[in-house]
């Protein structure tokens, strides 16, 4: 009589043991799986994330349905928010920029980094410094010499307070030793609008937030935050490509490298079969056709980077970002 | 011009084809449903549809979308004036007078009233679209963040100093308003702001849910505590109302010319349009004759919002193809929609993608017409709904509300914040505290604060740069004056009422001050 009580326990010990080694090995999604969009429907995250649910969907890559919906808010800490509330659930993929490490920098949040589960950067997306077509700046150069004679009156446009595009304009104003005055706007789009209209002098939008006001004529590029130009491509406009657009560290703007990457993580403690399954997936779905696509329309860069090269990634450009904004004076704490 | 008439007829042999056809019917009669749920707007709806258009050609995606749109639209009024539970943002300026004419058993009228007020003020939008593209487009161009506050202002002054009611009771309306509006992130510090160290604040009050709150369950509070009935609603279908009510629509063409002209002029700035429904609201009750009875279930109390409401909406697609500007909300999630097609909003739209762009044009006025006839045919359906017993339609009325909060942003502190919110509803109107004031100051009172400090960070914080150009000039001197004119008006009225003292049956005259 009493063994069998202590048997069933054995057996039912052996099988849960067994049952996480198991799952260990491989997952699938069972249930319908969320998209948490980082920022509001119709950002640069939320194409971003559309994009690769199209190929997906196109692909039939998982077996379940994937819909996407959009936590935006305080900039993106709502969707990390969530995403920590949905702990070990693999089900929930969070998409995201660089503001998964930089969003805890300035703003007290009750997650850091450290919690998410790292699965891919999927792209990195370039900046441009931009000026008003008919304006009186042609150049990144002319730009720069009118900022150093009037120090702090050019202002310049960016989407969001503490953000990458202000992270930038520091490192403009420390590279090029120019003083210039930061207006935050709501979101990129906007942004090149009002540089359209003249209410700020220039941006530093990325080439898909602004492509449309190039080929209207409303702004230009006047430099590249690249090591090197583009690659030669096809024209965007009647005359010019991307590849026709110098980098700003031959303008007077040593700046040489900045660009965005396009993130994807997993909520905190999901088993790491579900990790790699996720990187799998999203491997494949950079190599659809689709993906290409949005890669090309927007003009990223499509590298492709998950596990520990991701790790490495995201600890390199953390400590670049804190130091930045310890110097600024942006870390709350 | 006569370019753009040619370029319209060829968009209608993009537009007319049956699939087309098919998919606006669909459209208006998915996004009449997501317009009468409360909290289920336009742009959820537009989300939730947004990923079946992946496979689409664009033109038939923007079709879908906009249909959907322009059926939320409509869909909105129609809880707005049965039950005083604004199913958009934008209709809530409707329920100030068509849910009073459905409680004197005037439904049928207020309903008709407002679905076609709202189809002629989105003929007017589309019409400006049409004909005049390229120079709104530029003109949307001088819009930088003085010119912002300033229409800001003059939307906000144009409601409020129009206003009856006691001014400290507003005040404190407005105030609150303000209040709720700033809670979360702040656009130009990057700092939380009241936010309490919740989480669940940190993405601000949704203005939906605060609606929903206040005028669903405050009402239905009110309405549990003063008899389980709709008073005086009622529930006769009677057709002959409709046509009637048709019938008298002509006698309000100057409100309707107002209302569309307000509506574009907010849709093109872009205001937005549930602004743009409070302006003209605060307008028409300023300039009525009727103005006596704003607020007691006057017709032009309802086709004043309407109009520009929807002219508001179509005219804001404008701002959004060629500049990528949303002018609304659900204008965001269409520009998301853009870019995943492949197509960059921009000038050279209207040039290279001459299908896709008066295509959706011409879906425009083919949408807004299917539009006005099927909700037209849904006016004795819901009209009937007024005759179901309040136990069986005030659950059910709950119920709405709720998975209307939840649905908002899929958080469960939601349900309480509506909950909280019904509780002041009640409060606020026992109290005989305006709601329309804190309505207003949460909508735009953030969009103008944000406008204000980018002005201020862009002069080195001189006011002046409000008066830098005659248009943002001349649009805050209007918005003073607006603000001022209860007391201008004293004074003038008081000079009145002293000349002429001297004819003794003059007395009566100065009561309207």
């Amino acid at each position: 009589m009493t063994l069998l009580p202590k048997a069933a326990l054995a057996l039912g010990a052996v099988l849960l043991s067994t049952l996480p080694a198991a799952a260990q090995q491989s997952w699938k999604p069972t249930r319908p799986i969320e998209f948490v969009v980082t920022s509001g429907a119709g950002g640069g995250t939320d194409v971003f994330a559309r994009a690769v649910q199209a190929a997906i969907n196109k692909h039939d890559l998982v077996p379940t349905s994937v819909v996407v919906t959009n936590k935006g808010g305080g900039s993106g800490v709502e969707g990390f928010v969530y995403g920590t509330g949905a702990k070990g659930d693999p089900h929930k993929v969070i998409f995201g920029t660089n503001n998964a490490w930089t969003l805890p920098m300035v703003a007290k949040t009750s997650w850091t980094t450290d919690n998410f589960t790292p699965v891919a950067i999927m792209a990195f997306d370039e900046f441009m410094l931009w000026t008003k077509a008919d304006g009186p700046y042609k150049t990144a150069a002319e730009f720069v010499a009118a900022a150093r004679e009037k120090p702090g009156t050019l202002r310049m446009g960016g989407s969001q307070t503490h953000d990458t595009d202000q992270t930038l304009t520091v490192l403009i104003e420390k590279a090029a030793k120019i003083q210039l005055k930061y207006i935050p706007y709501q979101g990129g789009g906007q942004v090149g609008v009002q540089l359209a209209g003249g209410h700020v002098e220039a941006n530093t939008n990325n080439p898909s937030e602004s492509i449309g006001g190039w080929r209207g004529g409303q702004v230009k590029p006047v430099c590249v935050f690249r090591k090197e130009p583009f690659p030669p491509g096809p024209k965007v406009t009647e005359t010019q490509g991307w590849s026709d657009v110098p980098t700003c560290a031959s303008q007077g703007i040593p700046v040489e490298e900045f660009n965005m990457p396009r993130t994807i993580f997993l909520p905190p403690g999901v088993p790491a079969a579900a990790q790699a399954y996720w990187a799998d997936v999203f491997r494949r779905a950079s190599e659809t056709p689709e993906w290409k696509d949005y890669v090309a329309r927007t003009n990223q860069n499509g590298r492709f980077v998950s596990g520990d090269e991701m790790r490495q990634v995201i600890k390199k450009e953390e400590a670049e970002t804190r130091a930045i904004f310890a110097e600024a004076g942006w870390l709350v704490k | 011009m006569l370019a753009n008439l040619d370029a319209l007829m060829h968009g209608f042999t993009v537009a007319l084809t049956g699939y087309h056809i098919m998919l606006m019917v669909g459209g208006v009669l998915l996004g009449i449903l997501v317009g009468v749920l409360p909290g289920l707007g336009a742009p959820n709806g537009v989300t939730l549809m947004l990923p079946l258009t992946f496979s689409m050609d664009p033109v038939s995606a923007i079709i879908l979308l906009t249909s959907l749109y322009w059926g939320a639209l409509f869909g909105g009024s129609t809880t707005s004036i049965l039950f005083n539970i604004p199913g958009e943002p934008s209709s809530v300026a409707t329920t100030f007078d068509g849910y009073p004419m459905a409680r004197q058993g005037r439904a049928t009228e207020a309903l008709t009233f407002a679905f076609l007020s709202a189809g002629f003020g989105a003929l007017v939008g589309i019409i400006v679209i049409t004909l005049l593209s390229s120079a709104v487009a530029s003109f949307a161009l001088r819009f930088g963040p003085p010119e912002y506050f300033a229409v800001y202002a003059l939307a906000f002054a144009s409601f409020v100093a129009f206003g009856g009611g006691a001014p400290v009771k507003t005040i404190v309306a407005l105030c609150l308003g303000f209040g709720f509006g700033m809670v979360g992130t702040d656009t130009v510090s990057g700092s939380m702001r009241l936010t309490f160290g919740l989480d669940e604040l940190i993405r601000g009050i949704s203005f939906l849910v605060v609606v929903i709150g206040l005028f669903g369950l405050g009402e239905l509070l009110l309405t549990i505590e003063e008899g389980p009935e709709f008073k005086g609603a009622s529930g006769r279908i009677d057709p002959r109302a409709m046509l009637r009510a048709a019938a008298r629509m002509p006698r309000y063409w100057f409100a309707m010319l107002r209302g569309s002209a307000v509506g574009v002029w907010m849709g093109i700035t872009p205001g937005g349009p549930t602004a743009a429904s409070f302006m003209s609201y605060g307008i028409a009750r300023r300039t009525s004759r009727n103005r006596e009875n704003f607020g007691k279930g006057e017709p032009e109390g309802v086709i004043a919002p309407e109009t520009a409401d929807h002219s508001a909406g179509t005219a804001a697609m404008l701002p959004m193809l060629s500049l990528g500007i949303p002018g609304s909300a659900t204008a965001a999630v269409m520009l998301g929609g853009l870019m995943i097609w492949g197509l960059n909003p921009g000038p050279m739209l209207f040039i290279e993608q001459r299908d896709f762009v008066w295509g959706m044009i011409a879906s425009m006025y083919l949408g807004n017409v299917i539009g006005v006839v099927l909700v037209l045919a849904t006016v004795p359906l819901f009209a009937a709904m007024l005759s179901v017993s309040f136990s069986i339609i005030g659950p059910i009325i709950v119920t709405v509300c709720m998975v209307g909060a939840y649905t908002v942003a899929g958080a469960p502190f939601d349900l309480w914040l509506a909950v909280a919110f019904g509780a002041i509803g009640y409060m606020m109107k026992k109290l005989d505290y305006p709601m329309a004031p804190l309505i207003l100051a949460m909508v735009i009172g953030d969009k103008a604060e944000d406008a204000f400090r980018q002005s201020m960070l862009s002069s080195g914080g001189s006011v002046g740069i409000l008066w830098s150009n005659w248009l943002s000039g001349t649009l805050v001197t209007l918005a003073i004056l607006f603000l001022l004119w209860p007391f201008l008006a004293l004074l003038l009225g008081r000079r009145n009422a002293a000349e002429v003292a001297i004819s003794p049956d003059a007395g009566h005259e100065e009561t309207r001050a």
